[in-house]
């Protein structure tokens, strides 16, 4: 989908709020898309579709400033393309999962790559937003300029609250220049723990690490930066370079890693029972980077020098809920925090329980911004 | 009301005697922050010094609707730490402790009274530091860094508060303690911790911050650039990020603040020029200096009438030392100044600093200009006389009309300091009725009576309808072809 004019947009705009004005008279629950890139993410919700796709368009980028201004539905896919022939780059280096990735969705999603704990997160590019609340007023928080502290940071607040707070209209985005330098280095560490001590002894080095993981026995080191920098880094770490460093990290970032296929060995269903399998339930979990391997028996890839682990649990039906409960437990201990990725029941809840004190602000704020409930209700939590 | 006495017996229940003021001649260390032209005595200070005695303080504040301004080190410079004529003011300052350094997770918490630069400090023997360093780091606290999403020199290339903070505690004005954000890289929910950060202290009061810990940079080397116009200056800057180069810092000065600079430290100042760039680059040894010689072109190309590099880290203290003085250098050459702090696109610079300096002509109030060019924002100095009839009026309507001239070229009225009491008004034009509406709601969720730093950082409606009503010329309201930006 290409860019269309102002006077579209303004249409467009127009019609998108007319559809929440008229969803508030109405009470009638909206679900917000986009790309649909990544609609199995979140808890299952019943709504009339409501489709920002189609408000797109990059409407300010001037390279020099680092900034850069587009509709919501923009594809990702375009403003890549755009950043990539000034030498620049997205800094969170966001999943797309698929071609139709529209920026709202990669905003309103939260999701950050492999560089997350080098570069910062998704809320960290984000300068400014127009956001179509639930009140169907078309409000703009933040601005176009890299530091600006007037009002509350309400551009961030909507970074990853799955359309519960509001529909993206257009969002400013700070981007990165591409690093001169880039390669990816392999060292082998059979041990998870030994791998999970040296990417965070590394990380507090001053050494040029813009992405860390370990899976199968090898740890990957990726260096950007200047060509004197990342040479240096790279004799003073050792190991061997990977021929197919980049490929590596968009596979881990894209999950077309062999780690997250389906038909892994053991993946398959089985012959014997002859009953079919469901896909293994992704299980994603965040805990302080340094933490110590948990849940040894289940295969794991280790993202964000330490800060990620994913478990795909592929046992079948039967043991499946121990194995789940097993690793939650072990991650609830270690003080992190589990989301039920991908697959299995999306009509639970997928994301770790809020403590009641903090639910009772996201109910608040939740009702300040959205009073009817129309907005991707439950999308993230049954309660919001 | 209650009298003092009353007062005093009230919070006696929160905290020991010795931890409250209350005497006319103490009260007044507390009656302004770094803003110290809005003045105002508190009824009483309390200085907790646990989680504990702030719950208690803000519970007896709650039932007896006192307001609540807290306070770090009071260099906030919008007013934000002013206090309320019928409220306390609950100092943080005994609360300084670091309370744990994780140096695997590269993670301190402290107590939100910590200095800024006492962080650093404590944990240098690991190699690790805290990259947000306000000019005012020695004194400002954590809490009021939090408060204000405060930046630094160095916050091009490492991020503001916001992006240096991983987690607080907070507690609020309905009796909660709640933690924000997590020592992981994600949590569940909404990212209340950056709705938190830089809310001026108007959602409760931050009692611990954990803040993320980077590795010292192997090498740091400073290049100056002297130039005979500001354009070619500010080219320069567009120049160095346009070729891909994030300088660690680069600020600039013109010939008024560098003149005061040079006066006051002797930092070895091109007096003559028109204006001079400092840009920090840091990194290994051989990347940092590849990287001065990339600058050192990019300044020539970009008519820098000369350059010069700090040859050790002595002399980069002293390229520095002049840039970290100039507020004060302002103080001896002018009886008090008034610093604003806009932020515009950096393709702007030119066009907003010739236009400065023809306001400051029109207003015949002579203004420095100290800044971060490389995020664009400014910091004009107005230097002016309080005992002069009528100059701060002066002076007041001159930093309006610059920050008018920020939101005109798509910026915004505040970079880092805050909007306070100060710049109140000026949040009338930025932002529409229903956004600072929505604000109301947000501040609604945490504190319902409005008890924490009222009449501060967002205008009422009332208030913005008189604001406007000033400044409506023929029926139109200013700017109103104006992306609220
Ligand atoms: C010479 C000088 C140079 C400066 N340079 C810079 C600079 O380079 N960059 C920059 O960003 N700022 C700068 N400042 C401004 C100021 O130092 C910062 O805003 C700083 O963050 C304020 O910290 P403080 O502890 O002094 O807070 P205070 O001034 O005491 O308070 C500031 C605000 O924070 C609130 N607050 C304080 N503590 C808490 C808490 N624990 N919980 C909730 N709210 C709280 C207060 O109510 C108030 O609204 C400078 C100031 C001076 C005087």
């Amino acid at each position: 989908m290409g860019s269309i004019t102002e006077s579209i947009a303004g249409n467009i705009e127009d019609q998108l709020q007319q559809q929440v004005l008229a969803a508030r008279q109405s009470s009638t629950p909206l679900a917000i898309c986009g790309g649909n890139s990544k609609t199995f993410y979140g808890r299952e919700i019943v709504g009339q579709p409501i489709n920002v796709a189609q408000h797109s368009g990059i409407i300010d980028y001037h390279p020099t400033e680092l900034v850069i201004t587009a509709r919501a539905g923009t594809p990702l896919r375009e403003i890549m393309a755009l950043l990539e022939k000034n030498n620049q780059m997205l800094g969170f280096e966001p999943p797309l999962f698929s071609d139709s990735a529209t920026l709202g969705g990669a905003i309103a999603s939260g999701l950050s790559g492999p560089s997350r704990p080098f570069s910062g997160p998704v809320n960290h590019f984000v300068l400014g937003v127009t956001v179509l609340s639930g009140r169907g007023e078309v409000l703009r928080f933040g601005g176009q300029v890299i530091k600006n502290v007037a009002g509350f940071d309400v551009s961030r607040l909507l970074v990853g609250s799955l359309g519960c707070l509001g529909i993206l209209l257009e969002i400013s985005l700070k981007v990165v220049p591409k690093p001169a330098t880039e390669l990816t280095i392999v060292l082998h560490h059979a041990d998870a723990d030994a791998a999970i001590v040296s990417m965070n002894t590394l990380a507090g080095k001053p050494v040029p690490i813009s992405a860390a993981a370990w899976v199968a026995g090898k740890t990957r080191i990726r260096l950007s930066g200047s060509k004197a920098g990342v040479t240096a880094a790279r004799r003073a770490i050792g190991g061997k370079v990977d021929a197919e460093g980049a490929a590596f990290w968009s596979g881990i970032r894209e999950q077309t890693h062999g780690f997250f296929k389906v038909d892994r060995p053991g993946n398959r269903p089985s012959k014997q029972s002859g009953k079919q399998l469901s896909q293994p339930l992704l299980l994603r979990s965040s805990v302080a980077p340094a933490t110590k391997m948990f849940c040894q028996n289940k295969c794991q890839l280790i993202d964000w020098g330490g800060g990620l682990r994913w478990y795909s649990c592929t046992e079948r039906d039967d043991n499946r809920d121990s194995s789940v409960q097993e690793f939650e437990d072990a991650v609830k201990s270690a003080r992190g925090y589990v989301t039920r990725f991908r697959n299995g029941d999306r009509k639970s809840e997928v994301f770790a329980p809020l403590p009641d004190m903090i639910l009772k602000f996201h109910q608040r704020l939740k009702n300040q911004f959205d009073p009817d409930g129309i907005l991707n209700p439950g999308r993230m939590y049954r309660a919001l | 009301m209650m009298n003092t006495d009353q007062l005093v017996q009230l919070f006696r229940q929160a905290v020991p005697a010795q931890s409250i003021i209350s005497e006319k001649t103490s009260l007044r260390v507390y009656e302004s922050d770094g803003l110290s032209a809005y003045r105002q005595p508190p009824r009483l200070v309390v200085l907790p010094t646990s989680i504990a005695q702030v719950q208690d303080v803000l519970a007896i504040c709650q039932q007896h609707a006192i307001p609540v301004v807290s306070r770090g080190a009071g260099t906030g410079l919008s007013g934000g730490a002013l206090p309320h004529k019928d409220g306390i003011v609950v100092s943080l300052a005994k609360m300084n402790q670091m309370l744990a350094v994780d140096p695997l997770n590269r993670i301190a918490k402290v107590q939100s009274g910590m200095r800024n630069l006492a962080i650093s400090e404590a944990v240098e023997s690991l190699g690790l530091y805290y990259a947000p360093d306000p000019s005012s780091q020695i004194a400002c606290t954590i809490g009021g860094n939090v408060a204000e999403n405060a930046g630094g020199v160095h916050c091009l290339k490492y991020g503001l508060t916001l992006h240096n903070v991983v987690s607080l505690k907070m507690a609020t004005m309905e009796g909660d303690l709640i933690d924000i954000g997590a020592n992981c890289l994600d949590w569940p929910g909404f990212d209340l911790l950056s709705l938190m950060i830089g809310s001026e202290g108007m959602l409760g009061i931050v009692v611990e911050v954990t803040v993320k810990l980077l590795p010292i940079p192997e090498c740091a080397k400073v290049i100056m650039g002297i130039f005979d116009s500001v354009k070619n200056a500010g080219d320069s800057v567009a120049g160095i990020i346009g070729n891909g180069i994030i300088p660690a810092g680069i600020e600039m000065m013109d010939n008024l603040a560098i003149r005061a600079a040079e006066d006051f430290v002797g930092a070895g100042y091109p007096v003559t020029a028109k204006a001079m760039l400092l840009c920090e680059l840091d990194g290994t040894e051989t990347e940092t200096d590849d990287q001065i010689r990339q600058v050192e072109t990019l300044f020539r190309d970009n008519g820098a009438i000369d350059t010069r590099v700090a040859k050790d880290e002595q002399e980069r203290a002293l390229f520095w030392s002049g840039r970290k003085a100039a507020f004060p250098a302002m103080g001896r050459i002018s009886p008090d100044y008034y610093c604003i702090d806009g932020t515009i696109p950096r393709r702007s610079l030119g066009h907003v600093l010739t236009e400065i300096n023809n306001l400051s002509e029109k207003y015949q109030l002579r203004v420095a200009n100290v800044f971060h060019a490389g995020d664009g924002n400014l910091h004009p100095l107005i230097l002016y006389d309080a005992n002069v009839p009528g100059e701060l009026n002066k002076t007041e309507e001159l930093g309006s009309k610059i920050l008018q001239l920020c939101i005109d070229v798509g910026g915004t009225i505040t970079g880092e300091h805050g909007v306070g009491v100060e710049k109140i008004g000026e949040m009338c034009i930025q932002f529409s009725d229903h956004e600072r509406e929505q604000f109301h709601r947000i501040r609604h969720c945490f504190d319902p009576k409005s008890l924490l730093n009222p009449g501060k950082a967002i205008p009422s409606l009332a208030r913005c309808a008189e604001h406007n009503a000033m400044h409506v010329h023929h029926g139109q309201l200013p700017f109103p072809q104006l992306e609220r930006f």
